[in-house]
C-alpha cells in the first residue's frame, strides 16, 4: 500500500439562508474522526464565499449540504464557479432533502453524489475517501 | 389546520410558516433570496402580501400562529394593521408569534442581529401586548428547534426554561410587572420517539416553572405559574426509508404529547422527511390526532401516568438534570454569554453527533433504516413553487415600492432609525413604517444598519 502524503481536505458548506446544520456539522466531526482536515464555513455562505474558501483553503472536496429547497440554485452554481477559477478538479458532493428526480440533474451539472436522509456515515467518509485518491 | 388540546374541544386555528427569505427579514426580491422564494412556507415582504394572505378570513375569530422569530415584530406589525384595516383592534385579535430569538441563537440558526438588541425587540412586544393586545401569545419559548437539532431530552427541558427565565429577567428589567407579561408566554415542546422519557420532560417543566415562576420572580398571579405549552411530534424522527411507518412514529409521540398534557399539538406528515407535505399525507396527520382525541380516551384525564414509581423517577431525574445546567448556564455568566462562548452550540453538536454514531453502531435501532430494511424506493410526489407565483410577488413589491407615498415611507423609517438608535419601544415605529408601505426588508434594512448582524462562533 502506498501511504497517503497528505491529509485529504474537505470543505463542509452551508449554502444559502438554510439554518439546518445538524447533518453539516455530524458529517463534518465524521470526516475528522477519519482522519481528514474538515473546514466548516458556518452558514449563509454564498457559491461564492464557498468557492473562494475551497480555493483558499486548497482542499481536495467539498460537501454542500442543503435542507431548504435551493439545492437546484445553489449546488449547480458552485461547480460552474470552480470551473471558471481552473478548480474543476475539486470533487463537490451533496446532501439535505432532495428529491429523487432531481438527483441524475445535479449528476449532470457536475455533483459527484448526492447522500439523502438516513444516509450512513460511513458511505459518505468512503466518498471523500476516494478524493485523495488522486492527490 | 385544526389542533386538539387535552382538556378542550377542537377549534379551529392558523398555523403560518414562512419561506427562508422572511424569516430572515429579506424582501423577495433581493438577491439574497435568490431560489429560496416559497419552498419552505410563505413570502410575506410586505403588507400587501398579508393582507392577500388572509383574504376570506376572519381574523376576528380565528386563532393564528405564526412561525418567525428575528423579523417577528414586523410581521406581527403587518397582521396588525392588515387587521386595523378591517376595523378589528389588537385586542380582538388572537395569536401567537414565535418571537424566540435566544433558541435561534442555540439551534435553529435564524438570527439577524446581535443578541442584545434582538433581546429587546422581543421585550418591546412584551410591552406593546401586554397593553395593546392582551389576548396574544407574544413569545412562544421553543425547546422543539433545540431537539431538532439534535440536543437530548434534558437538554432541550433545560435550555428551553433558562432560556424562558432570562425573557422574564428583561421583562422585569424593563420595568414590566412579572403578572402583566409572564401569563402571555407560552412554550413548545418536541414529542420525541421515547414515551415515557417524553412524559417526564413535559412534567418537569410544569414543575420547575411553577417553582421558578413563584419563589424566584416573585409572581402573585397563578397563571404566571402555569406553562402552557404546544407539542409537535419530532420532524427528524421521520425516515425516508418506508415513509408510511413514520404514521406509527408520529401516532406514538403524539400520544406522549397528550399524556403529558399538551394544550395544543401538531402531528408531522409521513412524508416530511422529503418534502412539505402533501395533502393525503396532511390529512392521516389530522386523523391521527382525530383518533386520539376521539377514539382513545386519553384525553380525559389529568396527568393520567402521575403517581407511577418510573415516572416520578424519571421526572425527579430530568429536573435534576436542568438545575444542573441553570448552574452551569449560570457560571458561564447566563444565557447570552454562554450563546456567545458556543455553549449550547456544542452541548447540541455533541449530542446530535452520539445520536449518529449510536445508529451507526446499531446500538440505537432506528425501525427501516439500520434495521428491518428494505430495497424499495419510495415514490413521492414533490412540491415545487410555480415560476409565475415569483413573478407576480416581484412585480406586486415593484409596484408597491413605485405608488407608495414616497416622503410618508421615507419619513416613517427615518422615525424608525431615531427610535431604535434611543430606547424606544420600537412597536409602534414599526407598525407606523408598515402603514407607510415599508416593506420587511426595508425595515429589517434599518435595524440591522442600527444594530448590526451576528456572527455565530464556528464549532462543530
Amino acid at each position: 500500500m502506498i501511504p497517503i502524503a497528505k491529509k485529504i481536505r474537505v470543505l463542509i458548506a452551508k449554502p444559502g439562508l438554510d439554518g439546518h446544520d445538524r447533518g453539516a456539522k455530524v458529517v463534518a466531526r465524521a470526516l475528522r474522526d477519519a482522519g481528514m482536515e474538515v473546514i466548516y464555513t458556518g452558514l449563509r455562505q454564498t457559491p461564492e464565499d464557498i468557492v473562494e474558501a475551497a480555493i483558499q483553503e486548497d482542499v481536495d472536496a467539498i460537501g454542500l449540504s442543503c435542507l431548504s429547497g435551493a439545492h437546484m440554485t445553489l449546488f449547480p452554481e458552485v461547480v460552474k464557479l470552480l470551473k471558471k477559477r481552473k478548480s474543476g478538479d475539486i470533487l463537490v458532493a451533496g446532501g439535505g432533502i432532495i428529491p429523487e428526480e432531481d438527483v441524475p440533474k445535479l449528476k449532470k451539472a457536475g455533483i459527484k453524489v448526492v447522500f439523502g436522509p438516513g444516509t450512513p456515515l460511513r458511505d459518505i467518509v468512503a466518498f471523500f475517501e476516494t478524493a485523495g485518491k488522486g492527490a | 389546520m385544526e389542533t386538539v388540546g387535552g382538556h378542550h374541544p377542537p377549534q379551529t386555528g392558523l398555523s403560518v410558516a414562512f419561506d427562508m427569505p422572511t424569516l430572515y427579514g429579506y424582501d423577495t426580491d433581493e438577491p439574497e433570496a435568490k431560489g429560496e422564494f416559497g419552498t419552505c412556507g410563505v413570502a410575506v415582504s410586505s403588507l400587501e402580501d398579508m393582507r392577500l394572505l388572509f383574504r376570506g378570513i376572519d381574523v376576528g375569530e380565528v386563532s393564528t400562529s405564526m412561525t418567525i422569530n428575528s423579523p417577528a415584530s414586523v410581521i406581527w406589525a403587518m397582521y396588525l394593521v392588515a387587521a386595523e384595516e378591517r376595523g378589528i383592534a389588537p385586542s380582538k385579535l388572537r395569536g401567537t408569534i414565535q418571537n424566540d430569538i435566544l433558541k435561534e441563537y442555540q439551534a435553529q440558526k435564524e438570527w439577524i442581529f446581535p443578541p442584545e438588541p434582538s433581546m429587546r425587540l422581543v421585550v418591546d412586544t412584551f410591552e406593546f401586548g401586554s397593553k395593546h393586545a392582551p389576548q396574544w401569545n407574544t413569545i412562544s419559548i421553543s425547546g422543539y428547534h433545540i431537539r431538532e437539532a439534535g440536543s437530548t431530552a434534558g437538554q432541550e427541558l433545560a435550555f428551553t426554561l433558562a432560556n424562558g427565565m432570562e425573557y422574564v429577567r428583561w421583562g422585569i428589567d424593563r420595568g414590566l410587572e412579572v403578572d402583566d407579561f409572564a401569563p402571555r408566554l407560552s412554550f413548545f415542546f418536541n414529542a420525541h420517539n421515547d414515551l415515557f422519557e417524553e412524559l417526564a420532560k413535559y412534567r418537569a417543566a410544569r414543575r420547575i416553572w411553577a417553582r421558578e415562576m413563584r419563589d424566584t420572580f416573585d409572581a402573585k398571579n397563578p397563571r404566571s405559574w402555569l406553562l402552557r405549552f404546544h407539542a409537535q411530534t419530532a420532524g427528524v424522527s421521520l425516515t425516508a426509508q418506508q415513509p408510511e411507518i413514520n404514521i406509527v412514529r408520529t401516532t406514538i409521540q403524539a400520544l406522549a404529547a397528550v399524556l403529558g398534557g399538551t394544550q395544543s399539538l401538531h402531528t408531522n406528515a409521513y412524508d416530511e422527511a422529503y418534502q412539505v407535505p402533501n395533502e393525503a399525507a396532511a390529512r392521516i396527520a389530522l386523523r391521527t390526532q382525530q383518533i386520539l382525541a376521539h377514539e382513545s380516551g386519553v384525553a380525559n384525564t389529568v396527568d393520567p401516568l402521575g403517581g407511577s414509581y418510573f415516572l416520578e423517577s424519571l421526572t425527579d431525574e430530568l429536573e435534576e438534570e436542568a438545575y444542573g445546567y441553570f448552574d452551569r448556564i449560570q457560571e458561564l455568566g447566563g444565557v447570552i454569554p454562554a450563546i456567545r462562548k458556543g455553549f449550547f452550540q456544542q452541548e447540541i453538536a455533541n449530542s446530535a453527533y452520539r445520536y449518529q454514531r449510536e445508529i451507526e453502531d446499531k446500538e440505537r435501532v432506528i425501525v427501516g433504516v439500520n434495521d428491518f430494511v428494505v430495497d424499495e424506493q419510495p415514490e413521492l410526489e414533490p412540491l415545487r413553487v410555480s415560476e409565475a407565483s415569483l413573478k407576480a410577488q416581484v412585480e406586486r413589491l415593484r409596484r408597491i415600492r413605485r405608488t407608495r407615498d414616497a416622503k410618508k415611507h421615507a419619513r416613517s423609517l427615518d422615525q424608525l432609525r431615531k427610535g431604535c438608535e434611543g430606547d424606544a419601544n420600537t412597536m409602534p415605529l414599526i407598525l407606523d413604517a408598515v402603514r407607510a408601505k415599508a416593506t420587511l426588508g426595508e425595515i429589517i434594512d434599518v435595524m440591522r444598519e442600527t444594530f448590526g448582524v451576528w456572527e455565530e462562533p464556528l464549532l462543530y
